[in-house]
């Protein structure tokens, strides 16, 4: 199949910005699909609120567009429902870890077979560019007209001390390697996070001054380094990209199966 | 199966009624005084294939019970008072999507964290209201295990026929007391599931294109049709949209499907209405006393009688207004400031003739209580 049939092409023109990085994300996204060879009905997108939630009405899986913060708790039902479903949820930085963190770290202490993925722009888009929880300090946004003082969470090492058993981080840059991420996080039997570093040029770029979509991308390029190179050693302020951890270990869905067949073998007694 | 008879609480009947109508995914979060029904719950539903999970909120508990809907199950939740709070943003999910699902409240004094462990009946208002937004619900409620016990199942029906969330009102006072359950016969109550396109593979289906009769037959996650479901205002296939028409036309939808069908909705019980000249309106564990009260009255002679509200949401306007008409007054008994009073007053032809017997301190009204305002009315004294 070609990318292109994962799409719901009626729905198109998207709403994304020019230069936006969540469509090189959706792009890589679909590949990964594609490579994999998944049934469309096998898929189900959840999304919450926010410009990467709009992902969901775009492609032809079975899609909820939920609300803020909201995605991993509606998926988390999906999923234990019908665990043979393939779950796919992309949030956005704010909707992930703001108002969903709760929902995020309690998915990944389940490790519910799920796979999470982080568009992080570190920036509100769609509200027209506050700060996010992911936007560190120094930063300038509506919100923070002279600069934030927050700090930022790190999305890799908060998965997990959470529980994920699957962590990795790419960039909108990086399409090639962030569909091979992918490719693993989807079929890795717990619950996977997958941060990829994504561009808001309307907002983040113009605020910060980090120039055009292009300019923005070439920083996703200069800034980070491959998790094991030399480039990284020599640099440690440089971001990390690549697999973190991936780990075996009990997954939800299989361990409510067990209880079921406890439950069922106690019940004929 | 045969009927069975059992010693039960409250929300322990609504357990046995949900399973009876088919529960197969319950998502909860603890709180006092419903989580019986989530610990009772976490127990039998493997036992039948079903799944049960704790989730980390409330909030989270509703969304995952939308989410287990979607796959084509039959779901439900259960809190009080401010978990039902954190509830309503995914409630009007529900309302906005049209997810079938029902949502336990067993009421406990508000606002905030109120009175825990004891009985109330402040959230009448906020099963209607509590979701921004115009929208439309059901919420039923009951005063005895048994009607507990038909209510979910009502509750239930209710939500897979109409595609929406079905708010069940309980009270402290029934949730927590111990009487006596007849389990109907596999079969003896009716049961219904929802409705699912008869649509084969690869005919486009239009999830949310309302039939003539309003209905909207669905498709589960997984199947052969795949769709979108959002939150935001939605065209015929699920897609968002502000377009002004297709606007005001899923507004009035959501409306309509309901409130058209205040009829088809409403329950109630009366007792000894024919000939009373004064009646009790009342619901959930007040409707006990009342109906106690008025038993005690009758026996010497009074003309009094009791009619019982089991659907609160879409309100019974009509047989309230019917049933008390030749009423010299209307008593109102109810465990807060008047909520359903306000009802009751706007659907009757003499509002100056409705009164509210009520209690607010987290003890039950008793007989007396209303006893006492009777015969203030009937121009008796105290
Ligand atoms: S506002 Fe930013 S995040 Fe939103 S679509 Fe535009 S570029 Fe992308």
């Amino acid at each position: 199949m070609a990318v292109t049939d994962y799409l719901r092409q009626r729905f198109f023109p998207h709403m994304w910005c020019p230069g936006c990085g969540h469509g090189t994300i959706l792009n890589s996204l679909l590949r990964a699909v594609e490579e994999l060879e998944l049934s469309k009905n096998d898929i189900v997108m959840t999304s919450g609120i926010g410009c990467s939630a709009r992902i969901s009405g775009y492609v032809d899986f079975h899609s909820l567009h939920t609300l803020h913060g909201r995605a991993l708790a509606f998926a988390t039902g999906v999923k234990l429902s019908k665990p043979e479903l393939t779950l796919l949820v992309p949030m956005g930085d704010g909707d992930a870890l703001a108002i969903g963190g709760n929902h995020f770290i309690h998915a990944a202490r389940r490790n519910i077979d799920i796979t999470a993925i982080v568009m992080n722009n570190r920036i509100y888009g769609m509200t027209g560019g506050q700060f996010s929880p992911l936007s560190g300090p120094g930063v300038k946004a509506t919100t923070a007209p002279y600069t934030t003082i927050d700090a930022n969470f790190d999305v890799v090492k908060l998965a997990i001390a959470a529980g994920a058993s699957f962590v990795a981080r790419s960039t909108a840059y990086h399409a090639r390697e962030s569909t091979e991420i992918l490719k693993k996080a989807i079929m890795h039997k717990g619950f996977s996070v997958v941060e990829i570093l994504s561009q808001c040029p309307t907002h983040y770029g113009r605020k910060n001054k980090e120039g055009d979509a292009v300019a923005m991308l070439e920083l996703h390029k200069t800034n980070t380094a491959k998790l094991g190179s030399k480039q990284l050693e020599e640099n440690p302020n440089l971001v990390a990209r690549g697999i973190f951890i991936q780990e075996e270990r009990a997954e939800y869905c299989i361990e409510y199966g067990k209880i079921v067949e406890h439950a069922q073998r106690r019940n004929v007694k | 199966m045969t009927e069975m008879i059992r010693f039960v609480q409250g929300n322990e009947a609504c357990v046995e009624g949900a399973l009876y109508a088919g529960l197969e995914f319950f998502a909860g979060y603890p709180i006092t005084p419903s989580t019986e029904i989530a610990e009772l719950l976490s127990g039998r539903l493997p036992t039948n294939g079903g799944k049960f999970i704790q989730m980390e909120d409330e909030i989270a508990s509703m969304c995952a019970i939308i989410g287990a809907s979607l796959t084509g199950h039959k779901v439900m939740t259960a809190t009080s008072g401010p978990g039902f709070s954190l509830k309503q943003e995914a409630i009007g999910y529900a309302c906005m999507a049209e997810i079938p699902c029902v949502i336990v409240n067993v009421q406990r004094g508000g606002p905030s964290t109120g009175n825990p462990t004891h009985v109330s009946q402040g959230d009448i208002n906020q099963a209607r209201w509590g979701t921004h937004g115009d929208h439309s619900i059901i919420a039923l409620t009951a005063s005895n295990h048994q009607d507990i016990f038909a209510m979910t199942v009502d509750a239930f029906n209710l939500a897979e026929t109409y595609r929406t969330p079905v708010v069940l009102l309980l009270d402290e006072a029934v949730g927590h007391m111990r009487e006596k359950l007849t389990i109907p016969a596999k079969d003896e109550l009716q049961i219904i599931d929802r409705l699912r396109t008869s649509l084969g593979k690869d005919v486009d289906y239009h999830p949310y294109l309302p039939r003539e009769d309003g209905r909207l037959p669905m498709s589960d996650f997984g199947g052969d049709h795949r769709y979108n479901v959002t939150g935001l205002y939605h065209d015929m296939w699920g897609f968002p949209s502000a377009n002004p028409k297709v606007v005001n036309q899923l507004l009035r939808h959501l409306v309509d499907k309901i409130e058209n069908n205040v009829h088809a909705i409403t329950r109630y019980k009366e007792y000894y209405l024919e000939d009373a000249h004064y009646i009790m309106v009342s619901y959930g564990s007040s409707a006990r006393s009342a109906i106690h009260l008025a038993e005690e009255r009758r026996k010497r002679g009074e003309r009094i009688g009791v009619l019982e509200l089991q659907s609160i949401w879409p309100f019974p306007t009509e047989v309230v207004r019917e049933k008390c008409a030749a009423a010299r007054a209307v008593v109102v008994v109810e465990m807060n400031m008047g909520q359903v009073l306000a009802q009751v007053k706007s659907a009757v032809e003499h509002p100056e003739r409705v009164f509210l017997a009520n209690r607010i301190d987290g003890k039950l009204i008793a007989p007396h209580d209303i006893k006492k305002l009777l015969r203030v009315i009937q121009g008796k004294g105290v």
